[in-house]
C-alpha cells in the first residue's frame, strides 16, 4: 500500500466537503474517481495531494502522515497531472517536462544532462518524443496532457494524481491516454485518476470509488460497483449498463425513455 | 528551433553600444564622433586629448551621468518587470502591480512638499516604494487560504489607490508656483537632475536585488505555472514568491527614487523580449535588461534634443510604446495565447 487515507474530512478552511473518507491505493493499479459535479473528486485529489489539509482524519504516504513531508519530499514519491490547456508562457515541450526535476534539483541550479535525459525517457516512454522541441502552447490538447504526464514521470514518482485526464481530448486521444495510464500501472507506477466517463473506468480502472455528496458510497471492481443502479444514484439518470460480446468489458449506455429507479 | 543565446544577447548588446555613442554625440551641444574618442582614449591612457575642455566637460559631466541613468533604470525596470510578469502569470503586470510606484510618488512628493534637499527626496521615494510593496505583502501574507497571487494584486491595486488619493492630497496643499511643477515633472520621469553620487548609492540595491532573480532563475520558470502546479512539482512558492518580489521590489524601488515614475518600460519590453528570446528565465532576464536599456537610452535621447524645451520621459515611453506595443499585438501570434 502506498497512501491510506483513514475517516478523511476534507474541504477548504471552515467548508467541510466530504466526511470520513476510507481510501487506501496500491502499487500497479488505477483506482478511478467517479461521481456528479460538486461530489468532492477534486477536493479528495487535492487533499490526497497535501495541497489542501485535512480537515479530520489522516493521509498516509507509506505509513507516514503527509502533513510532515516537505514540498520537495512529497514531489519525489508523488506526481501531479492537471488538466491541461491553462494558458503557460511558450515554452518548448522538453522545458515544461524538465519542470518536473525541480525537486531533484538544487534551489539555485538548473537542469543538467542527467535530467534532461530523464525528461527524454519520460517523453520516449508516452511515444512523443518528437513533440521535444515544440512549444507547448502551439500542440493539441491530447499532446499536451501526453507531456503532462511525462512532466510528472520526470519526477520519478511512485504514485500518479491525476485530474480528468481525458476531458475535453477527442475520442481517439482519450483512448490514447487512456492505454498510456493502463501501461503505467502495468510496470508498477499507482495511478488515481478522475473521471465523468463510466466507460473510461471499465476500460482502465482496476478498482472504481464513487464519490456523492463528499461520501464514499462505494469502493471495488468496476464491474461489481458500476451498476444501473448505483449510476442512476450517483447522476438521476437512467442507465443501463451491458457486457460486451466478449464478456470482460461493460459498456454503459443511456437508457432513454426510462426514469431513473424505474425497475 | 531556439536561436543561440550569444545572438539573442549580441544583438541587443550591440544596439545598446551604438545608442550610447549615438547619446554622447547629440545634444545642444554636439561633439563629434572624433572627439569622443580622442577624450576616451585620453581618459584610457592618461596623455592630452587635444580637445577644448568644454567637449570634456561635456562628456564627463553632462552626458556620461545621464547616460549611464538611462542605461541603469531601463536595465532595472524591464528587469523587474519580466519577474513580476512571470510571478503573476500576467503579460498586462508591470512593476508598480504591487504599488512600488505609488508609494515612491507619495515620498518624493512628500519630501518635495517639505522643501528638502534632493538626496533625501530620493531617499523617501526609495522608503516609500520599500515600504508599501511590504504593507500590500504582510496583507497577502495575513489573508490565509486564498489564492496567494490573486490576493496580493488586489492589495496592491487598492494600496496604489489609497497611495494615489494621498498624492493628489499632498498636491492640493502644495505651492502651485515652486513646488507644484517639481511634483509633476517627478511623477511624470525624468532623467535631468540625476548625479553620479546618485547613480553610486542606486546601484548596490539593484544589484543585491538581482542576486535572488539570478540565482533563482531556472525556478522562476516552474513559478509561472501556477501557485498548485508549482506546489505539486515541489516547490516552497511562498519562500520563493517572497525572495522574487523583495528582489524585484528592491531594483524598482532604487530606480524610481533617481529617475522617478517611468511608465509603460516595466510592461512592454519584457513581451518585445520575450518574443525574440522565448519564456525561458534565465535568457529572458538579460534580454529584457538589455532591451529596456536600449529602450531608455533612445526615448531619454529624444527626450532632450527633439525640441526645445525637455519632454518628460514618461510622456515618450507611452506616446513611443503604446503604438508599438499594439503593433507587435496585432502582427504576432506567439508570446501568449
Amino acid at each position: 500500500m502506498i497512501l491510506a487515507a483513514e475517516r478523511l474530512d476534507i474541504g477548504y478552511r471552515r467548508t467541510k466537503i466530504g466526511h470520513g473518507i476510507d481510501l487506501d491505493i496500491r502499487e500497479g493499479e488505477v483506482l478511478c474517481l467517479l461521481g456528479p459535479n460538486g461530489g468532492g473528486k477534486t477536493t479528495l485529489m487535492k487533499t490526497l495531494l497535501g495541497l489542501l489539509p485535512a480537515l479530520g482524519g489522516t493521509v498516509k504516504l507509506r505509513g507516514r502522515d503527509i502533513a510532515s513531508f516537505s514540498r520537495a519530499e512529497l514531489a519525489k514519491i508523488v506526481g501531479y497531472v492537471p488538466q491541461a490547456g491553462t494558458n503557460f508562457f511558450p515554452f518548448n515541450v522538453i522545458d515544461i517536462v524538465l519542470m518536473g526535476r525541480v525537486a531533484h534539483i538544487g534551489l539555485f541550479a538548473s537542469p543538467g544532462k542527467k535530467d534532461v535525459a530523464t525528461a527524454e525517457r519520460a517523453l520516449a516512454a508516452l511515444g512523443i518524443a518528437h513533440l521535444r522541441d515544440r512549444v507547448y502552447t502551439e500542440i493539441s490538447g491530447g499532446e499536451r496532457q501526453l507531456a503532462l504526464i511525462a512532466r510528472a514521470l520526470a519526477q520519478e514518482p511512485q504514485l500518479l494524481v491525476m485530474d480528468e485526464p481525458t476531458a475535453s481530448l477527442d475520442f481517439g486521444n482519450q483512448l490514447r491516454v487512456l492505454d498510456q495510464i493502463t501501461a503505467l500501472a502495468r510496470r508498477g507506477m499507482a495511478v488515481v485518476l478522475s473521471t465523468h466517463d463510466p466507460d473510461h473506468v471499465f476500460l482502465c480502472g482496476d478498482r472504481a470509488a464513487l464519490l456523492r455528496d463528499g461520501r464514499l458510497v462505494a469502493l471495488g471492481p468496476p464491474s461489481l460497483v458500476i451498476t444501473e443502479e448505483a449510476l442512476a444514484a450517483l447522476y438521476g439518470v437512467a442507465v443501463e449498463v451491458v457486457e460486451l460480446p466478449d464478456h470482460q468489458t461493460h459498456t454503459a449506455v443511456p437508457a432513454r425513455g426510462r426514469k431513473p429507479f424505474a425497475r | 528551433m531556439k536561436r543561440s543565446l550569444a545572438v539573442d544577447i549580441g544583438l541587443p548588446l550591440g544596439l545598446l553600444i551604438l545608442l550610447c555613442i549615438g547619446a554622447f554625440a547629440v545634444g545642444q551641444f554636439p561633439v563629434s564622433p572624433h572627439d569622443l574618442f580622442a577624450v576616451l582614449w585620453a581618459r584610457i591612457s592618461g596623455s592630452a586629448s587635444g580637445v577644448a575642455p568644454t567637449v570634456d566637460a561635456v562628456i564627463w559631466h553632462v552626458r556620461l551621468p545621464r547616460i549611464a541613468a538611462a542605461v541603469l533604470v531601463g536595465a532595472a525596470l524591464a528587469g523587474a518587470g519580466s519577474t513580476y510578469q512571470g510571478l503573476f502569470r500576467n503579460p498586462l503586470v508591470s512593476p508598480d502591480i504591487l504599488g512600488v510606484a505609488a508609494g515612491a510618488g507619495l515620498g518624493a512628493v512628500f519630501g518635495i512638499f517639505l522643501s528638502v534637499s534632493i538626496i533625501t527626496v530620493e531617499v523617501l521615494a526609495f522608503a516609500g516604494g520599500l515600504g508599501a510593496v511590504a504593507v500590500v505583502y504582510l496583507i497577502g501574507t495575513a489573508m490565509r487560504g486564498r489564492d496567494p497571487i490573486l490576493v496580493l494584486v488586489l492589495a496592491g491595486v487598492a494600496m496604489g489607490t489609497l497611495l494615489g488619493a494621498a498624492i493628489a492630497l499632498v498636491k492640493v496643499f502644495a505651492d502651485p508656483y515652486n513646488q507644484l511643477p517639481a511634483i509633476t515633472f517627478w511623477l511624470l520621469g525624468s532623467l535631468t537632475a540625476v548625479t553620479l553620487p546618485d547613480l553610486a548609492a542606486a546601484v548596490p540595491a539593484i544589484l543585491v536585488g538581482l542576486v535572488p532573480l539570478y540565482l533563482l532563475r531556472w525556478r522562476m520558470n516552474v513559478m509561472t505555472l501556477g501557485e498548485e502546479e508549482a506546489r505539486s512539482l515541489g516547490v516552497n512558492t511562498t519562500l520563493l514568491r517572497f525572495l522574487f518580489i523583495a528582489g524585484a521590489t528592491l531594483i524598482t524601488s532604487a530606480a524610481v527614487s533617481i529617475s522617478g515614475i517611468i511608465g509603460w518600460i516595466g510592461l512592454i519590453i519584457p513581451h518585445v523580449a520575450r518574443l525574440i528570446a522565448g519564456p525561458e528565465f534565465s535568457r529572458l532576464l538579460p534580454v529584457s535588461m538589455l532591451m529596456g536599456a536600449a529602450y531608455l537610452l533612445l526615448v531619454d535621447t529624444l527626450a532632450r534634443t527633439m525640441a526645445t524645451i525637455e519632454i518628460p520621459i514618461g510622456v515618450l515611453t507611452a506616446f513611443i510604446g503604446a503604438p508599438f506595443f499594439l503593433w507587435l499585438l496585432a502582427s504576432s501570434r506567439r508570446g501568449w495565447q
